[in-house]
């Protein structure tokens, strides 16, 4: 049974490339409607690999829900925003064109997009302070620029949930903050958000539950609550040296 | 002046075969030049040489059994794009080498049937073309193959261009990528039949790629991309086509010796990533 605040739902998520052990084994949890939540972990622990199947991305064992009903009746509510080095940046596409592909999933097959769509992206790109560099070639922005760019297509796909891989990779302390305030405010909107992280020290400020994976869920729930020496030690194993008060840093 | 100018460029149009010759490139200039450019967005300028290649023993077969050459054509030529996609799913060869498996033994296994039964096609012309051999109904299939690719692309863009940009969203919000992928591939083929007797089955891959590439220098829009790459196409194409009649040199080699040219001013000349705006602005620093 579904309740009314209940986002996304793991059922025995099992990933495995080629047969050989599994990336991910057995994950289950229920992610809350309006909750931001980090999947951390050390590397190659599957924290992507987790991310992408909940896209759709990669073939899995298991199931996942989106409000209660499938992925394939839920693509529009759903929006990942890829790492920065998925992309050719020189594609010959503005930065207006890359926002208005967040309507495609709205406009269905061999449609073009209305006034309306037109408006929704000015909107998006506006909120992002972006709307004067609609008209530039998507690579001659910075990378801050272009993570915005992409978070303007996924405000412009109008999504319910959010999933963001490594978003404060390769980008200045400005933008950091910039896209922490924007995530902010789309938790509060009702938005479900959800980031694939690997800096320990921020993950305590910036999400409200924590997904610890390292290929099984290793904790899940609020953040105060899993984010705890035995969880943390039990999650990255050799890799992390414990401190007083929880501070945790990684060798 | 005037009737040298009519002598090198209107003259040959009072032959008929000249005529149809005309048609046939700059219809081949056209689908070759917009297709290209959604190859080499995908990275596929190789797979474009591969499939070419893979239609021989499609046009072989078709002309065994009494059928259209397209429909040979698309069937082995997306066969070959599934068996590279086999190969490199099922094995740990690596997808340049799985062309390269495919490609030349789908083309071996076109000459062999060409040699062993006695047909009169020429495979020097398949091979290279014989665009002033281009008849009535030759000139109607490559018509009506060059509508279906255009058509295919101009329904189909936003999805293409998505696919193509930005892989893992498309598939994200539920676009079917492979089946693009494949339908990429028989149109492929239907381009590389349209292509035979222009360019043949060995240049064609020039045709594809070289417009494209140029255009792809020159602006920072898919649609002008598209659009240009189309344009050097139908260009090219036709001075080859005059350098060809006028010259006696091979109409095929003629053109993408011509289309390469046009490359290679672009590479020099191009506003946004040429060579000499490149010397300038080292100047500027070195002077700052």
């Amino acid at each position: 049974m579904m309740r009314m605040y209940e986002a996304v739902r793991l059922k025995d998520i099992t990933i495995s490339y080629d047969g050989n052990s599994p990336v991910i084994e057995g994950a289950s949890c229920v992610i809350n409607k309006g909750s931001k939540v980090g999947i951390i972990g050390p590397n190659g622990a599957g924290k992507s690999t987790l991310m992408k199947a909940i896209v759709g991305l990669l073939p899995f064992k298991g199931e996942v829900e989106i409000f209660g009903k499938s992925l394939k009746q839920s693509y529009e509510k759903v929006v990942y925003l890829p790492q920065q080095e998925e992309i050719d940046w020189k594609f010959p596409v503005s930065v207006f064109d890359v926002v208005m592909m967040g309507r495609y999933v709205h406009l269905g097959w061999f449609k073009g997009p209305t006034k309306e769509d037109y408006k929704i992206v000015e909107e998006s790109l506006k909120e992002v302070d972006l709307w004067e560099y609609r008209d530039r070639q998507v690579g001659k922005l910075s990378g801050g620029q272009r993570q915005r760019v992409f978070l303007a297509r996924a405000l412009a796909q109008k999504a319910e949930i959010f999933l963001l891989d490594e978003p404060f990779e390769g980008v200045d302390q400005e933008t950091e903050e910039r896209i922490c305030d924007f995530l902010d405010r789309l938790s509060k909107e009702g938005k479900t958000v959800i980031v694939v992280h690997h800096d320990l020290k921020k993950a305590k400020d910036y999400f409200d539950d924590l997904i610890m994976i390292n290929h099984r869920i290793v904790a899940y729930g609020p953040t105060s609550q899993v984010f705890i020496p035995t969880y943390i030690e039990k999650t990255f194993s050799k890799e992390s040296v414990i401190l007083e008060k929880g501070l945790v840093i990684l060798k | 002046m005037i009737d040298i100018f009519l002598e090198i460029f209107i003259s040959p149009l009072g032959y008929q075969f000249m005529q149809r010759a005309f048609l046939a490139a700059i219809v081949v200039g056209v689908i070759c030049g917009v297709l290209g450019s959604l190859l080499i967005l995908r990275k596929l300028a190789l797979m474009g040489d591969a499939i070419s290649h893979a239609v021989l023993p499609g046009v072989a077969f078709s002309y065994i059994l009494g059928i259209n050459f397209f429909i040979g054509a698309a069937v082995t030529g997306v066969a070959t794009a599934l068996g590279i996609g086999f190969i490199t799913e099922n094995s740990k060869i690596k997808e340049d080498s799985a062309i390269g498996i495919m490609f030349s033994a789908a083309f071996a296994v076109g000459i062999l049937i060409i040699s062993k039964l006695r047909t009169n096609i020429d495979l020097f012309h398949i091979l290279f073309g014989n665009i002033l051999g281009v008849s009535r109904s030759d000139l109607r299939l490559i018509s009506i193959l060059g509508f279906i690719v255009i058509a295919l692309i101009i329904i189909f863009f936003k999805e293409l261009k998505l696919s193509s940009f930005d892989p893992i969203m498309a598939k994200s919000i539920g676009l079917p990528t492979e089946a693009i992928h494949y339908m990429l591939m028989v149109m492929l083929s239907f381009t590389v039949v349209a292509s035979l007797q222009t360019v043949g089955i060995v240049l064609v891959v020039a045709m594809l790629i070289t417009p494209g590439a140029t255009a792809y220098l020159l602006t920072e829009r898919l649609s002008t991309m598209i659009l240009l790459s189309a344009f050097f196409g139908v260009l090219s194409a036709l001075l080859g086509l005059y350098l060809s009649y006028h010259l006696n040199l091979a109409s095929g080699a003629a053109i993408v010796v011509v289309s390469t040219l046009f490359f290679f001013l672009a590479m020099v000349f191009s506003p946004q990533e040429g060579l000499i705006l490149r010397v300038k602005d080292n100047d500027c620093l070195a002077n700052n």
